[in-house]
């Protein structure tokens, strides 16, 4: 009788004993807008952090625990946004969520996550996001404010004073052009054209006309979508050849690609990430970058955007200051995460701090151009 | 206003409008042999545009456009025949909810299968910044290819309908179906051949418009509704009015440009949809109604 309870006994013991041993995985959540129109954002986020998960894991993962990745995919609703959210934090009990890819979706949920005292490193690029700065909310894209000065820097040097505004009725476009106008007086530009289109947009040609209508010298797109490649190719038809900038939301080989011949000499800030292969030995981000374009492009065979380096910067803050923390307790990464300093990412170098919760400047930014159907940087 | 930038908001206006009528005139097809609106209408242009992107990877341009509309018409048949055909006197929502699920699954099959990313066919002629002087105006000629192969669709499917053995039975399969099936004409086959028309126009629209708009998984769902909207203006049923309405459309959406913001060039277009349902219900070329089609 004695025997067989001893060995239930011995049993329950090592049964519970093993999961011990290996310790439980960390779980990070992420609600990234993999399909819909910020589907270019999404989905390469999301693959780039599951690729970066599954090298960690093999390896061995982080202070001896796994990370088990739960990604959430938003089609770019800010409801589901708010709904997924609530479910990584009150069922899954998240250690950080990643993203959302997007500003209005981020935005949505940043009191959520202030509430709930959760991490959260977003995907996406309006400043809003981190300034005023909130303890739990952190973001990997470099600032568009950042991204406005680099554009209006360069329309200065060239003798630009009067240009035309378009953005596309997103969070992305709508912050950027708060931004366009915010720094334009400052900058000695005029904005003597404005105009905010839909998402869905499928041809702009009466728009660019209203641009050429107000004899503009230049055109200023600020969209995430794929009409930031047909606003190049209408304003070419009918006939307008003065200088186009986009955003950095043109950081995709995709829409130079759709718009063809005409996104030859299109100008736009972007990470470096774009040019990796011809930036010069030294710069510090060149290794970096290269080992991430070739492994994503070996793996997923698509060609690699920023949009997924803000992931893989995400994903290395988070376990950096894992590591920095030597814990998995949410207050000391968190703090940890703070102070991390001189990270060199896809995006640029970070350096975080307690009043900045994005930790990039405007040298973070390249502008970068299409040539010959290629992203290059712009001669100076 | 210039006269150069006059003709170019007109154009615009002219390029919208063609792609809405086209679209508007695949509803009434199978609205004159069905009697339902099928909202996988847009399903079709997108799938006329990604089909042709993929074929053309291996084959030259026409062929490649040929096959997508043939492809999209076995698709047109096959939405028919598995989620239509077998029903027994269906009421008119239960077949419009079935149109919208089968637009959802076209939508999510295409995104599997092609995935998200944007394409285009090549323009016919010329490239992305090729344009000719239209009266002072700039304008790309795959506005010439899109504007004229839309308008040659319409006066071959109206000619069709008018003098062909099969186009005059499905006009008196839409004027009556229960005599049209008494008098021993297929009316399930009539009505199978609807869908297969109105997804091979669907189709070669979406790819003469493919460069100049792009094709996505997801763009169906927003030509439906422009489409829909210049079907009920025009007056269900009547192709030549949605034509018509289709012109006008985008006529009004790109001179409310020039005037108002570009937000509210949707706005623009449902207040005349509003509009034109308090005023004239029937539609504004509602005169002809007995000969519909």
């Amino acid at each position: 009788m004695r025997l067989p309870i001893l060995a239930v006994a011995a049993a329950l013991l090592t049964a519970s004993a093993a999961p011990a041993r290996a310790a439980e995985p960390i779980k990070v959540g992420a609600i990234l807008s993999v399909t819909g129109p910020a589907a270019f954002l999404g989905s390469p986020e999301a693959r780039t952090i599951q690729m970066l998960a599954d090298d960690l894991n093999a390896k061995g993962g982080i202070l001896g625990h796994k990370i088990q990745l739960i990604i959430k995919d938003s089609g770019g609703s800010p409801e589901k946004a708010v709904s997924f959210a609530k479910q990584l934090m009150e069922e899954d009990k998240v250690l950080a969520i990643i993203g959302p890819s997007t500003s209005g979706e981020t935005m949505q949920i940043k009191a959520l996550c202030e509430k709930g005292q959760t991490l959260m490193l977003s995907c996406a690029a309006a400043e809003v996001i981190v300034n005023p700065v909130a303890k739990w909310v952190f973001k990997t894209p470099q600032k568009d404010s950042d991204a406005v000065l680099k554009i209006f820097q360069h329309m200065k040097k060239t003798g630009v004073t009067k240009i035309g505004v378009l953005a596309s009725n997103t969070g992305f476009g709508q912050a950027g052009k708060e931004q366009i106008e915010k720094l334009a007086p400052a900058n000695g530009i005029q904005i003597a054209a404005s105009e905010t289109y839909d998402k869905a947009a499928t041809d702009l040609t009466a728009e660019v006309t209203k641009m050429k209508a107000a004899g503009v010298q230049a055109i200023l797109n600020w969209s995430i979508e794929p009409a930031q490649a047909i606003v190049i190719k209408n304003a070419r038809q009918i006939g307008l050849k003065i200088p186009i900038y986009q955003s950095h939301g043109f950081g995709n080989i995709q829409y130079a690609k759709a718009a063809g011949a005409a996104a030859e000499g299109v100008i736009f800030p972007a990470g470096r990430l774009l040019v990796a292969d011809v930036l010069p030995a030294s710069n510090p981000q060149k290794k970096l970058l290269e080992a991430y374009k070739h492994e994503y492009e070996a793996k997923y065979k698509e060609d690699v955007s920023t949009f997924g380096g803000h992931g893989y910067d995400a994903f290395l803050l988070l376990t950096d200051a894992i590591r920095k923390a030597h814990s998995v307790d949410k207050n000391k990464v968190r703090d940890a995460l703070e102070h991390l300093t001189g990270v060199v990412g896809t995006a640029g170098i970070f350096k975080l701090s307690p009043t900045d919760h994005n930790g990039l400047g405007i040298d973070a930014f390249e502008l970068l151009t299409v040539k010959d159907g290629r992203f290059a940087v712009l001669a100076h | 206003m210039a006269r150069e930038l006059l003709v170019q908001y007109l154009i615009a206006g002219l390029t919208y409008g063609v792609i809405y009528a086209v679209v508007g005139i695949g509803f009434n097809i199978i609205y004159n042999a069905t009697g339902i609106i099928n909202f996988a209408q847009g399903e079709f242009v997108m799938l006329g545009g990604m089909i042709a992107v993929t074929l053309h990877g291996f084959l030259p341009l026409p062929a490649a456009i040929a096959g997508a509309v043939v492809l999209t018409m076995a698709v047109g048949a096959l939405v028919e025949m598995l989620f239509i055909r077998w029903l027994v006197k269906p009421s008119v929502l239960r077949m419009i909810i079935i149109t919208i699920g089968v637009s959802i699954l076209i939508r999510e099959a295409a995104l599997l299968l092609w995935g998200n990313g944007v394409r285009a066919l090549p323009y016919f002629t010329g490239n992305e910044v090729s344009s000719v002087a239209v009266l002072g105006a700039r304008v790309s000629p795959q506005v010439f290819w899109a504007v004229g192969v839309c308008l040659a669709l319409v006066v071959l499917i109206t000619a069709w309908f008018r003098w062909t053995t099969w186009g005059r039975q499905m006009r008196a399969c839409a004027a009556n179906r229960t005599a049209a099936s008494l008098c021993g004409l297929p009316t399930r086959n009539l009505v199978t051949l609807s869908f297969v028309l109105s997804a091979g126009m669907g189709a070669l629209a979406g790819c003469v418009v493919s460069p100049i708009t792009q094709t996505q998984y997801g763009i169906g769902a927003g030509l439906a509704i422009k489409g829909f909207t210049v079907a009920i203006l025009g007056g269900l049923g009547n192709s030549l009015a949605a034509v018509a309405a289709g012109l006008l459309l985008g006529v009004l959406e790109s001179f409310s440009v020039s005037l108002l913001p570009t937000a509210y060039k949707d706005a623009v277009s449902i207040a005349v949809l509003l509009l034109i349902l308090f005023v004239r219900p029937t539609g504004l070329f509602a005169a002809r109604l007995t000969s519909r089609v």
